[in-house]
C-alpha cells in the first residue's frame, strides 16, 4: 500500500504519482488522505491501480479515468469521473453536479445522491446511483446506461440519443424526446447485472425503463421544409 | 466566480472563536474571487433605542471621534464609534433616518454599508486574507458570518462593489452569478425611490429585497418572488439576525453546498471552504436543491424558524 497525505505533498505530487505508473506495476494499491475537498484529485489514471481516496472531494474527482478503481470514501463535487474512460469510480457519499458527464466507458456508481445534469452527454459510461437524481439527467445522453434506485428530477433524458435509463423511484417529468419505454428480459438481464456490479441491492422488478422516441435527432424529410 | 460562505454556530462554546473558524472559509474562496471581499458578522447587540451603523470611508486616516462629536450634538443623541481600519462601528440613540439624512448632509463621502442592532459589514478591495486582518476579524466572537470573495464581471473593482449589500435592518445578501436583467431592475427600483451605491448586478438584488421587504412581504416569500423577477444566475446567502438563508435559481447554475453537523451549519459555494471545520467529514453534507428556500434560525422568515430536516434528504453534496 502507497499512502499519499495530500495536505503533506499537494495535489501535483498525488497526480503526479499516480500517472507515472505503468499498467504492469505491482505496486496497485494506494491510499489518498486528508483530501478536505480539494480539486483534480486522482485524474488522468490509466493504469489497473486500485486508489482509494480517504475523505471528501472536491470538483473533478478522477476525472478520464482508464483502468483504476478509485473509492471515495466520503462525497465528491462537481464533474466527479468526468470523461471517464473505463474502470470504476465509486462515491459512498453523494455527487454533486455533472457526475459522469461525457463518459465513454467504465461504470460509476454513486451511492448515495447525486445532483443536476448527472450523466450530461454520456457516451458510454454506465452509472448506477444508489439514491435520486437531479434535474437535467443523462441529458443528450449518447450511449451507456443510467440506473438511478431513488428518484429522477424535472427533464430527465431530454434531447436524448442512445443512452438506456432505467428509474426505480419517480421521475419528476421526462425531458424532450425521452419516453417510457418497454423493459424486456434482456433489458432486466442487462441491469441485474449492473445493480451486482456496483454492489447495489435492488429488485429489477422496481424498475422503469427510458430512452430516446427517436423522434429529435434523426432527419425527417417530411420536416425539409423547417431547417 | 465569486465564492460566498456563511456559517452559522449551533454550540454556544463556539461562539468565541467564530471569527477564527470563518477565516480558513473566506480565504479558502480566494481562487474564486481575488479582487475584494467582505463579510457580515452580527454580534453586540445594541439596546433597543439605539441602532447600529456600518459605516465605510475611503481613508483609514478619516477622524471618526468627530463625526461621531458632531453627529451627536446636531441630533442631541448618543454617538459612538469604533473604527476599524477604514469602516467605523457607530451606535447611536438617534433616529435611523434622522442619522441617515444628516449623514448625507454633513459627511456625503461617508457611505452607509449597514444598519440594524448587531449586524457589522466589512468590505473592501484586495485579497480576502489581507480585507480579514484588516478589520481584525480573526478575533471576533459572535454567533453567524456571512462573507463573499469577488471575482468582478459586471461593474468595476470598487469598495462600493463589493460584497455583502445590506438590504435592511440586520439584513444583507451575498451573491455567486450574475444578472441579466439588473440595468432595468434598477431603473425601475429608482422610479420607486430606492437609492444605488453602485452600478453592481448584485446591489440591484439587494435593492430588490430591501424594497420588498419595506411593502411588508416576509423575506421567504420575497425571495420567492425574486426566483420570477430576477433574471440570471444566482446562489445567493442572506444574512437576518437570526441566520442566514440560501436561494439558488431554478437551474442551479451556480455551485453551492450545505453542511451540518450538532455544533454547526455552513453553506459555501465549494466544500473545500467548509473543510476545515471541526467535525467536517462527519458532517451531513448535500446540495440545496434549485429555487428552494434554506434557512437557519431565521425567525424573519415566517414559518421557516428551522430548516426542514426534509431539505437534508434532498439534493446532495
Amino acid at each position: 500500500m502507497n499512502t499519499m497525505d495530500f495536505q503533506e505533498v499537494g495535489l501535483r505530487e498525488i497526480n503526479r504519482a499516480l500517472q507515472a505508473v505503468d499498467s504492469l506495476t505491482n505496486s496497485r494499491e494506494w491510499a489518498i488522505e486528508n483530501p478536505m475537498g480539494q480539486h483534480a484529485i486522482a485524474c488522468g489514471i490509466n493504469a489497473p491501480l486500485s486508489v482509494h481516496i480517504k475523505g471528501n472531494v472536491g470538483f473533478y474527482c478522477a476525472g478520464m479515468n482508464q483502468q483504476a478503481e478509485v473509492i471515495i470514501d466520503g462525497h465528491a463535487g462537481v464533474g466527479l469521473a468526468e470523461n471517464m474512460m473505463s474502470g470504476i469510480v465509486r462515491v459512498k457519499g453523494n455527487a454533486s453536479q455533472s457526475a459522469g458527464a461525457t463518459g465513454h466507458g467504465g461504470l460509476l456508481v454513486i451511492e448515495g445522491d447525486a445532483s443536476s445534469r448527472c450523466g450530461i452527454s454520456m457516451k458510454g459510461i454506465d452509472i448506477v446511483v444508489g439514491g435520486s437524481v437531479g434535474h437535467m439527467s443523462a441529458f443528450m445522453g449518447q450511449v451507456g446506461h443510467m440506473v438511478v434506485c431513488g428518484d429522477a428530477g424535472e427533464a430527465l433524458g431530454d434531447s436524448i440519443y442512445e443512452a438506456k435509463l432505467y428509474v426505480a423511484g419517480s421521475v419528476e417529468s421526462l425531458g424532450a424526446d425521452c419516453i417510457e419505454k418497454e423493459m424486456t428480459a434482456e433489458h432486466e438481464q442487462t441491469l441485474a447485472d449492473l445493480l451486482e456490479r456496483s454492489q447495489i441491492n435492488k429488485s429489477v422488478q422496481s424498475f422503469r425503463r427510458y430512452g430516446s422516441a427517436r423522434k429529435l435527432y434523426n432527419f425527417d424529410i417530411d420536416h425539409a421544409d423547417e431547417y | 466566480m465569486c465564492g460566498i460562505v456563511g456559517l452559522y454556530l449551533k454550540n454556544e462554546a463556539l461562539y468565541s472563536q467564530l471569527g477564527a473558524l470563518f477565516k480558513p472559509m473566506l480565504i479558502e474562496m480566494t481562487g474564486r474571487g481575488p479582487d475584494s471581499a467582505g463579510v457580515a458578522i452580527y454580534r453586540d447587540p445594541v439596546a433597543d433605542d439605539q441602532v447600529k451603523f456600518s459605516l465605510a470611508h475611503e481613508s483609514s486616516e478619516y477622524d471618526w471621534t468627530s463625526l461621531a462629536a458632531n453627529l451627536g450634538n446636531a441630533l442631541s443623541c448618543r454617538a459612538d464609534v469604533t473604527q476599524r481600519d477604514t469602516h467605523g462601528i457607530l451606535t447611536t440613540s438617534g433616529a435611523e433616518k434622522d442619522v441617515q439624512q444628516w449623514l448625507a448632509d454633513n459627511a456625503p463621502d461617508i457611505r452607509v454599508v449597514g444598519s440594524g442592532s448587531s449586524v457589522e459589514i466589512y468590505k473592501e478591495t484586495g485579497l480576502p486574507e489581507q480585507v480579514y486582518e484588516r478589520f481584525g476579524l480573526e478575533s471576533a466572537q459572535g454567533r453567524h458570518m456571512i462573507g463573499h470573495t469577488r471575482m468582478a464581471t459586471e461593474s468595476a473593482v470598487t469598495t462600493a462593489g463589493s460584497h455583502p449589500f445590506a438590504t435592511g435592518a440586520d439584513l444583507c445578501l451575498v451573491h455567486n452569478g450574475s444578472l441579466s436583467n439588473h440595468n432595468r431592475l434598477r431603473e425601475e427600483l429608482k422610479r420607486k425611490g430606492v437609492t444605488f451605491g453602485s452600478e453592481n448586478d448584485s446591489e440591484v438584488a439587494a435593492a430588490y429585497l430591501t424594497w420588498k421587504l419595506r411593502q411588508g412581504v416576509s423575506l421567504k416569500d420575497a425571495l420567492e418572488e425574486a426566483l420570477d423577477d430576477l433574471d440570471g444566475f444566482f446562489t445567493f446567502c442572506i444574512g437576518t439576525s437570526d441566520g442566514f438563508a440560501v436561494l439558488r435559481d431554478p437551474i442551479a447554475c451556480k455551485h453551492a453546498v450545505l453542511a451540518e453537523t450538532d455544533d454547526w451549519v455552513a453553506m459555501a459555494t465549494e466544500y473545500r471552504a467548509i473543510a476545515t471545520l471541526p467535525g467536517a467529514e462527519q458532517a451531513k453534507v448535500w446540495e440545496p436543491r434549485p429555487a428552494t428556500v434554506y434557512a437557519w434560525g431565521a425567525e424573519t422568515l415566517d414559518g421557516m424558524a428551522a430548516n426542514a430536516s426534509e431539505h437534508a434528504d434532498q439534493g446532495a453534496a
